[in-house]
Order: C-alpha cells, then structure tokens, then sequence
C-alpha cells in the first residue's frame, strides 16, 4: 500500500469517527431551539475550554506557525502566541464572563441581539449583521481551502504511483548537469562567505532555469495521483456540515473538544518524532537530538540547505526523469542577498514596533460571532476559570513544538510556500502512517474552528434576521431548518469562492482579525461604560469600518495586501491600531455630544446592587 | 489583591515588548533559542496570572444569575 493511500485510509477513519460523535451527540438533542444553538447552556468547564482553545486555534496553530517560524525566525511566537495568551484570556475574563452573565438574564443568542438590546436601536443589528457575516466567508474560504490543500498534499500517491511527467526540454541531462555545477559552486561560495560570488552564481543558475521555462519561472511541484483539492475542500464541508445539523451545539464542542486533543498530541508527537529525524543522533536521546537539530540553523544555512539539495535534485531530474526537479527552482524566486538572511533564532530582522502593535490584533476574539456563542453555553461563570488559565498554556503546547519544527525546517532544503514546510517535513520524514495520524491533526484544527462558524451564521440569520423580523412566525422546528438552510447556502457561496483559488485569500485572515478588533471598542464600552450611547455605537461601527476600507484600499495599492504596514520612516506600525484609535476615539467623542441613554435601562445592565 | 493581579497584567504587557532579549541568539537548554524560551515563560506567567486573576479578582454578581425572561419564549 502507497504511504498517500496509507494517509487517506487514516484521513478517511477520522472523518468517519467525527461523523460518529456527531452522530452520538445527536442522541442528546432535546429538539429545541435554545438546545441546538447554546447546548441549553449545559457545556461545563473542561467542553469550555478544549471548544473555545478548538474555536480559536485555526490551520494557522499547526501549519501557519510552523510556516512562519521558516520563514521569519522565532520572532513569530511572541508576535503571535504569547501575546494572544495574555489578550485572549484578557478578553474571556473581561469581556466572556460580562456577556455570559448578561445573556443568561437576558435570554440572547447572538451578539446582535446583545448590542440592539444595550443600545436600544434595531438598526445596530442592520449594519452589522452584514459586517460580522462579510468578516466570517474570507476566514471560512480560508478553512475550506486549507482544507482542500492539506487533503491533496497528504494523499500525493494515493490512487496510483505519483509519476510526474518530466520537463519536455531538449538535452534536458545535459542543461540539469550544467545547472546542477552552478549551484555546486553557488555552495562552495557560501561555505566560503563570499557573497558575491554566491549571488553572482544563484543569478547565472536562475536565468538557465528561466531559459529552459520558455522565459518563466516554474512553480511548485503539484501532488500527482491525490485526491483533488475540490473534492477535499467539498469531504472537510461535507463531514462538518452533517455533523453541526445533527449534533447541534453540544455535538460542535463535543467534536471540537476531541479534535484540540487529537492535534494537541499529534502535535507533540510529530515534534518528539521529528527531532529526531533532523538531529540525526540516532543512537543518542531525545535531548541530544533536540541541541542537534536546533545546532543545525544557522542564518546561511537555509540558503545552503536549498542550494545543494536542488542542485543535486537538479541533477536527478535528467538521469532519473524526475520531473519535480527542475521546479526546485522556486528557490530561485526567493533569492536575497547573502547579508539579509534571516537569524532564525532571534529577531534581528523583525520591526520591533510592527511586533508591539501586533499584539492589537488578538483582540479580536473579544468580537468574534462564533466565540460569543461558545460562551453563552456556558453552565455557569466558574466554568470560565478553566479556560481563562489553560488557554495561554495550551497556546504554549501547540505553538513551542511548531515553532521550532519551522527553524528546524530551514535546514532540511525546502523551498515551497512556508505553509508547506510542516506538510514536507512530515511527507519527507515520517512514517506513512504517523503522517496520516498528523494530517488528520490539521484537519482537526481547520474542522474545529469552521464548524463554530457554520453554527454561528445559521444561528444569526435565524435569530437576528427571520425571528426578530417575523416573531413567532415559525416553531422551533421551522426555525431549525430555516438555519441549517441558511448554513447550507453559507457553505455553497464559500466552497464556490474556494474554487477560484484565489491565492491571496490567506493574506485576508489578519485583516478579518484587524476589522474584529476595530470593533473591539464598542463591546468593551458596551459593557464597562455607562456612558455609551446609541449614536456612539454607530459611530464606533462606521468609522471601524471605514477605516477598514481604507486601510484595505491602502495595502491593494500597495500591491502587499499580506504585509502592509503603517509605516512612519522607518517605523512600522500594523493598521489595527489606527483602526482601534479610530473607531475608539468617534465612539468616545460621538457618546459625550449625545444625550446619556435612559437611567432604568442602564440600570439593567449596570445594576447599583448585586444580581444574587 | 484585586490591584496587584491588574499590576500583573500590565506587567505582563509590558514584558512581552523584550527589545532586550532582541538579537539574543543563546540557546536554553541547548535547543530552546532564547526569544522563544522567554515568550514561553510568558505564556505560563500568563497563566499564573490569570489563575490569580480567577481567585482574586473574579467579577461580582456574577454567580447565580438568574434568567429574568420566559424561559419558555425567546429571550431578547
């Protein structure tokens, strides 16, 4: 049996065995409303926690991280980690416990139904609905292509040997061998520091490559003999959306508590197994092996490494016919000077004010539709204590090990997209059957956060749109259907997006993050000042997102829409925060120049005496 | 208490910008590089934190809430 069919086998019991729980948590459906959509606030701490960590914690934790620990150093785990496990639990403490408490008294479901509640206005729900729905498609379309990819990178071979057609050149052997010299000697530079000659000779390999491409570069090598990227994309929908009808609520936490377990160990696992295939101590213990491997990065050596791999690849690729080989030569798109590598193991190249204003971007759980709904499951406050504490610890668990497989990475002479680097290694340096165990890890990650969302934009339309608009017009039943209906068009709208492969869809997840934060102001205000008012919600809500809009419009000008940054000189700084000013600053303003909202209805949400 | 787990958090905050630790390439334990074995002592001090948090600073009125709606109709 091929190792891609060995993973797809692994992949396919694990879709079964979520169908199962789904299934299972079916059995506990009371048939209601309230039950489909909160669990009848019945999920206790320890679901809490592994379902919230799960909402969280997207592809991003397993591949992203390690993809951007290749690409930019370990920098990235306090840009993106330890300062989401400060402000994440900032956000459940602060803002969670508030809003689990005001919607138990108060009966909401969704957000919407919260902010027309506390700002007296039915309007609020108008304008934002389509912001909160617009925010969530690019982060979904995000999740089912993740998907898609991870599905048909992981099943390379499955349905017969993956033969690549090799390159239709003539005396291919001969110009492979010629190239392959180059980037020999392209080494023998870099052993020898001399950087001119390096460059000099990457520059000479690069134009006979383009030569031999009809004037192009070539892109990567594509997965043969795998299952389609739709047909993945369509099975991770397909598995999620029977099992958010059937299970509900309780069966989303249920599968998104097993699921952070199944990528949390796999996790581990795959750092435990890879460090020992990249330390390369085979006789010794896993610590040796862990110096070793980490002994290895160096800031030349990821251009070292993918210099003498692809040049001997280079090489193969005539006498052996493998056609992969010549498309080694991506790296030659990525080619920088000698003196700007990067040091994988420090920060050197990191703007340090792009990472302190990075750290605004994690505030947008505090906003987030799907999260606000995981906690209103919750039975009561304490349950909350959980996973205020575990969630930066956990972030720790998954983050560190795949931080470190990234700078690990640099070493191994990979040359793909980052997001790839975890899916190589893997492929590259772990058994069959522990890389399906790993793939359905990822897909465990990506399941677990689109599966709150499926369950989040069905529960709004129903809720803030067909209840609120024609009350008492359907049963729980019809209401029920009305979502998964809505679910279902949801899903069909993005699987259809997904089919486009719009490459620059994965630069959008942080600019969601930057439009969820810009609202981050309106639900802490909403909550902690009694001075808000309707006309300071509004305001709040248009300038976050106008300034979204431009800033947006900035970055497409820009041509950099992933990297765009504020920059002043020489300083970066990440848009979010003028977002934040922005939206902060009119809400404040716009609130103080308006008449104060009625004392007996702030009295409700800001009562003078306890509640118990 | 309730002040000093606040305290915490804005120390927390703080810590996190380590420009000292910037261009640091020590490697802790020998594997560890040291911007990343500081920011996961961050991550547990984040978590002690909150703990303090949870114990010491816990919201009031918050326990024992109780639904004021018709259980048996929509809420809001």
């Amino acid at each position: 049996m091929s190792d891609g069919l060995t993973r797809f086998i692994i992949i396919i019991l694990y879709l079964a065995s979520l169908l199962f729980l789904g299934f299972f948590a079916s059995k506990l459906f009371r048939g209601t409303k309230k039950d489909y959509m909160l669990a009848s606030n019945s999920i206790g701490p320890f679901l809490l926690l592994m379902s919230i960590f799960g909402t969280t914690m997207t592809a991003f934790a397993l591949v992203g991280s390690s993809g951007e620990a290749w690409k930019e150093g370990v920098g990235v785990y306090g840009m993106l980690a330890s300062s989401s496990g400060i402000i994440h639990s900032l956000c459940f403490f602060l803002i969670g416990v508030k809003l689990w408490a005001l919607g138990r008294r108060f009966g909401y479901t969704t957000q919407i139904q919260y902010f027309r509640d506390r700002l007296q206005t039915d309007w609020i729900g108008v304008l934002l609905f389509p912001i909160l729905v617009g925010l969530i498609i690019p982060y979904l379309l995000i999740g089912v292509m993740a998907g898609g990819t991870v599905m048909n990178q992981m099943t390379d071979g499955a349905f017969g040997e993956p033969k690549r057609e090799p390159p239709k050149f003539e005396n291919l052997s001969e110009k492979a061998t010629e190239i392959s010299g180059i980037y020999k000697k392209a080494k023998l530079a870099l052993e020898a520091e001399n950087e001119e000659e390096v460059e000099k000779y990457l520059g000479e390999a690069k134009a006979k490559i383009v030569a031999l491409h009809d004037g192009k570069l070539p892109g990567a090598p594509v997965a043969q003999k795998a299952l389609p990227k739709w047909m993945g994309s369509l099975l991770i929908c397909g598995v999620v959306l029977i099992y958010v009808f059937y299970g509900g609520m309780r069966g989303t936490a249920w599968a998104n508590a097993f699921q952070t377990i199944v990528f949390m160990i796999l996790g581990v696992v795959t750092f435990v197994y890879l460090s020992y295939a990249i330390g390369g101590q085979k006789d010794k213990g896993l610590f040796e092996n862990l110096k070793a491997a980490t002994a290895k990065v160096t800031p030349a050596k990821k251009l070292q490494s993918q210099i003498g791999v692809w040049g001997k690849v280079a090489k193969d690729s005539a006498s052996e016919e493998k056609g992969v080989a010549i498309k080694a030569n991506v790296l030659a798109k990525k080619l920088k000077p000698v003196a700007e590598l990067k040091e994988f193991q420090t920060r050197k190249q990191m703007s340090f004010l792009k990472f302190v204003t990075y750290m605004f971007i994690p505030l947008s759980v505090g906003m987030f539709p799907h999260l606000f709904q995981h906690w209103l499951t919750a039975k009561d406050a304490n349950s909350f204590k959980i996973p205020v504490i575990c969630h930066p610890l956990f972030i720790m668990i998954v983050w560190v090990p795949c931080v470190l497989i990234g700078i690990w990475g640099t070493t191994t002479g990979y040359a793909g997209s980052p997001n790839g680097i975890l899916v190589f290694l893997v492929k590259t340096e772990t058994g069959a059957i522990l890389g399906g165990f790993l793939s359905a890890g990822i897909l465990a990650a990506i399941m677990s956060s689109l599966d709150s969302q499926f369950l989040c934009i069905g529960t709004m339309f129903t809720t803030d749109i067909v209840n609120h608009y024609l009350p008492g017009k359907y049963n729980d039943k019809q209401q029920l259907w009305i979502a998964r209906a809505f679910i279902i068009g949801i899903v069909a709208v993005t699987y259809c997006l997904s089919l486009l492969s719009i490459s620059s869809v994965f630069a959008l997840g942080v600019w969601c993050f930057s439009g969820f934060s810009a609202l981050f102001p309106l639900v802490f205000a909403s909550v902690y000042w009694k001075r808000l008012t309707t006309a300071g919600g509004y305001a709040c809500v248009i300038v976050a997102a106008t300034s979204w809009i431009v800033f947006f419009y900035l970055a497409i000008q820009s041509g950099n829409i992933r990297t765009y940054t504020v920059d002043f000189g020489e300083y970066q700084t990440m848009p979010v925060v003028w977002m934040i000013l922005a939206s902060t600053v009119s809400m404040i303003v716009v609130s103080l120049i308006t008449p104060s909202m009625d004392e007996k209805h702030l009295e409700r949400f800001f009562p003078t005496k306890k509640l118990n | 208490m309730k002040n000093v787990v606040w305290g915490l958090v804005i120390l927390l905050i703080i810590l996190h910008q380590d420009f000292w630790f910037w261009e640091n390439d020590y490697a802790v334990f020998g594997f560890i590089p040291m911007g990343l074995f500081y920011h996961a002592m961050i991550s547990v001090g984040a978590g002690v934190t909150w703990y303090l948090a949870t114990v010491y600073a816990w919201p009031e009125g918050v326990e024992n809430v109780q639904p004021e709606y018709d259980e048996a109709e929509d809420g809001k």
